[in-house]
């Protein structure tokens, strides 16, 4: 599992690689809090491409990035979701709050 | 009805057994050709319920956690996750969507995940003694293979 940043103008991209599971949980998201303290982004893209498993702890990660752009006023986007990590995020209704692309 | 086949592993409530536990139920799941989606499925719904017996069956210490994996005639695989820890004080309350006693990192959605991706869950607890799931999926066939 591995977290990479890039992004300038206080747009930022993370893109996640690996698998999404309670174990890698909890550094996906301090690693998410410390980019979201560091950048103040106005728009934060989550790019899911190389995620090659996710389970419900992948819905928790996502909640906690819309909460977190929620408090700065900015926006979320997800990105690039594979099959797999798409059919879990839909099963806890995510796509009615969270803009995926 | 007998099992044509089973299998089953035990392991310690360390988190980096999850993905360990997952892989093996897809590895055993591999003999009936299953889809991908269908491997998807039942490495999901494995991945909730170790992760819950990891998290919530022993808060204080590490515990044993086993996976029992049985397949019958039918195409039907049965998955069997139980640990011997602290158990569930009310399970109608635990499976509700959103329901969690977990910490942030947990949504309360593993047992909703497991239900809408396989065709049975039952869940059976008894405080002090531990928790026990067991979970169906039905494989369609695509051929007939010719092992024993």
């Amino acid at each position: 599992m591995s977290v990479t940043c890039t992004g300038e103008d206080r747009n930022l991209r993370l893109t996640v690689s690996g698998e999404v599971d309670h174990h890698g949980a909890r550094a996906i998201m301090q690693e998410l809090d410390r980019q979201v303290d560091a950048g103040l982004p106005r728009r934060l893209t989550l790019d899911l491409s190389g995620v090659t498993f996710m389970d419900s702890s992948g819905i928790a990660v996502l909640l906690r990035a819309y909460r977190r752009m929620a408090e700065l006023g900015g926006a979320l986007t997800v990105a690039n979701v594979p099959p797999q990590a798409l059919k879990v995020l839909r099963a806890a209704g995510l796509e009615r709050i969270i803009r995926f692309e | 009805m007998k099992p044509i086949n089973e299998a089953a592993i035990s392991f310690l409530s360390r988190s980096a057994n999850e993905g360990f536990a997952r892989t093996a139920a897809a590895c055993f799941a591999a003999q009936l050709d299953p889809t991908l989606d269908e491997v998807n499925d039942i490495k999901t719904a494995v991945s909730e319920a170790v992760t819950n017996a990891i998290v919530h069956a022993y808060p204080d210490r590490l515990g044993k956690v086993s996976l029992r994996l049985r397949l019958f005639e039918d195409g039907v695989l049965e998955i069997v996750v139980k640990d011997w820890g602290v158990g569930i004080e009310d399970v109608e309350k635990a499976r509700q969507p959103l329901y969690t006693t977990g910490s942030e990192e947990r949504s309360g959605m593993g047992f909703t995940i497991m239900e809408s991706f396989m065709d049975a869950l039952r869940v059976r607890s008894a405080p002090g003694k531990g928790t026990t799931v067991t979970m169906r999926r039905r494989i369609s066939r695509r051929y007939s293979g010719g092992g024993r």
